[in-house]
């Protein structure tokens, strides 16, 4: 078929990248480590090194040769793995660290900036792999620089499993300790979730699930500054407008997303698994999705009618994407990670967004509460109970929710956290002071909702 | 392989003759070319096609950067299809 030039449209993508950050967040290579089981960790943690090493080996250089070729950036290659509590469950070792490490070695020579899958699934119930995996985490957080670890505590047809979510505010309490001397950076390399998905490809939640092929090429795209430039060209105009529009949108950031993985696929030589509809934002200004929210008509992001607005976000952003990629999965919706999004940033600054209204925007996009930074001194038993509310809101709506909470060491609630990098940096946010002790000290299961019985 | 050249500039004398010319010099044909002036600012798109062109796509477009950097034009080579596939069902 012969190409009609358009100097409109191509002027626009070009417009979208260049000046509204326009990008593919990252490309996420899925890899099965089954096989590298074994009785001893270090034995594992060597097959794990050799065989990151040899199936990642060209990702990144073939990531670099499709940004230059088609001009758009693809701002992160990753490697996610299977869960390593299952990979390590044959290891007669207590600690699993040692994994951790050659993962984060893996990474490293493979030129990765994060590996995810230092998980564990325990949503009913503790395994002695997922025991030893989760003790191992404060340690191997610490002891790693790219290694993410992520534990699902609930799902929709299984309940919550409070023993784990008990169990996890003490982790993440203990993580932020040993990563003290970086404001608790270890944390932000800790996902706790409800309904994980098996395809995710942002970190640091992302794990290679035991239902995937042996490797797959996920795809995550990004594009917030192309959604608030569109949506200040229709000020004033009815929500059908701004529905439209961010479909519009949403779909031509999608389908670029649909043609890097296609690409990345065939060059790799390995299954394109899923495109993950997201919009993620960064702390760069001009890329923000608070910025989006406000761009409808609110004053500030955190006021009344933020959650409604979000709602509309996450599900145009939805609808537009759909018909744009062959297969969508992941986390597929609006990211609201406070520390990654300068427009969240200063909200919470400026006093109008809280942790209660960041958790009532959790019940309508995608994930939950995530990169918040909350006081040094918040006890473990609040950070369950946190934990416990999101799984609560994922179990009742279907969907997958995510806490990612730093209690930064010797910060309090006002105080910036430094994170660094892509991380951003996060104001510490007030938790509230009531004790939540004994609600977490029943242990237990929440039983599946009644909806869990679909058959 | 089909590319979109595009070029932006503050408008000069002879900006077109240089860029076609280093297309020229490569064997690169161009099929479509538009070209505006939006205040003083010049925007030039050209459809080319690469059959013939001895390079290999990374280094080429290097090439074109750096030429272009020589008479402050910012050029830049991206393959057809992104444009295709954000705007075409």
């Amino acid at each position: 078929m012969s190409y009609l030039m358009n100097t409109d449209e191509i002027l626009q993508t070009i417009r979208m990248i260049d000046q509204q950050h326009l990008d593919v967040r990252t490309i996420t290579l899925g890899l099965d480590l089954l096989d590298c089981a074994d009785e001893s960790a270090a034995r594992c943690a060597g097959k794990v090194y050799d065989k990151i090493c040899r199936r990642a080996e060209t990702l990144v250089a073939t990531g670099e040769s499709i940004e230059r070729e088609f001009g758009i950036p693809i701002v992160n290659k990753r490697v996610s793995v299977t869960p390593i509590a299952l990979v390590a469950a044959a290891c007669r070792d207590e600690s699993l660290t040692e994994i951790a490490l050659k993962m984060d070695a893996a990474a490293k020579a493979v030129g990765v900036n994060f590996i995810g899958g230092f998980s564990a699934l325990v949503h009913k119930g503790y395994s002695d792999g997922d025991r030893r995996l989760i003790a191992s985490i404060p340690e191997a957080l610490a002891a790693t620089e790219r290694v993410c670890a992520s534990v699902n505590v609930g799902s929709t047809r299984s309940g919550i499993n409070m023993d784990a979510v008990a169990r996890m505010g003490r982790v993440i309490k203990q993580t932020a300790q040993r990563t003290a001397e970086n404001d608790g950076l270890g944390c932000a390399k800790l996902v706790v979730f409800c309904n994980a998905v098996e395809d995710n490809p942002f970190m640091a939640g992302a794990f290679h699930g035991v239902g995937e092929a042996e490797c797959a090429v996920n795809v995550g795209v990004s594009g917030p500054g192309v959604v608030y430039e569109a949506l200040r060209e229709c000020a004033g105009a009815p929500f059908d407008v701004v529905a439209e529009t961010i479909k519009r949108t949403a779909f031509k950031v999608t389908r670029m997303g649909q043609l890097v993985a296609q690409e990345a696929s065939r060059r790799l030589g390995v299954p394109f698994g899923i495109v993950d509809l997201s919009l993620a934002p960064t702390p760069v200004k001009g890329d923000s999705v608070a910025r989006i929210l406000e761009a409808m008509g609110l004053e500030v992001c955190g006021t009344h009618g933020t959650t409604a607005a979000l709602a509309l976000l996450n599900d145009a952003v939805k609808k537009g994407g759909v018909m744009a990629s062959s297969h969508v999965g992941g986390l597929s919706g609006a990211f609201i990670p406070v520390s990654e999004d300068e427009g969240m940033i200063a909200a919470v600054r400026e006093g109008t967004l809280c942790i209660d209204k960041l958790e009532a925007m959790t019940c309508v996009c995608s994930v939950g509460l995530d990169m918040i930074a909350v006081p040094g001194e918040t006890s473990a038993e609040t950070l369950s109970a946190i934990l416990a509310d999101e799984a609560a809101i994922g179990m009742i709506n279907n969907k997958t929710t995510a806490v990612r909470l730093i209690p930064a060491p010797g910060k309090k609630a006002g105080d910036t956290v430094e994170i660094g990098g892509l991380f951003g940096s996060a104001p510490v946010m007030d938790v509230h002071a009531a004790s939540s002790a004994d609600f977490i000290a029943r242990g237990g299961r929440i039983p599946a909702p009644l909806h869990a019985l679909r058959n | 392989m089909k590319a979109i050249v595009s070029v932006f500039a503050r408008d000069a004398k002879g900006i077109t003759a240089y860029v076609t010319g280093l297309l020229a010099a490569r064997e690169i044909n161009i099929l479509d070319i538009s070209q505006t002036l939006m205040q003083e600012y010049f925007t030039m798109i050209m459809l080319v096609d690469l059959a013939d062109c001895p390079l290999p796509f990374d280094a080429l477009a290097r090439e074109l950067q750096e030429k272009g950097e020589e008479r402050a034009l910012a050029i830049h080579i991206q393959r057809q299809d992104i444009f295709d596939a954000m705007h075409r069902i």
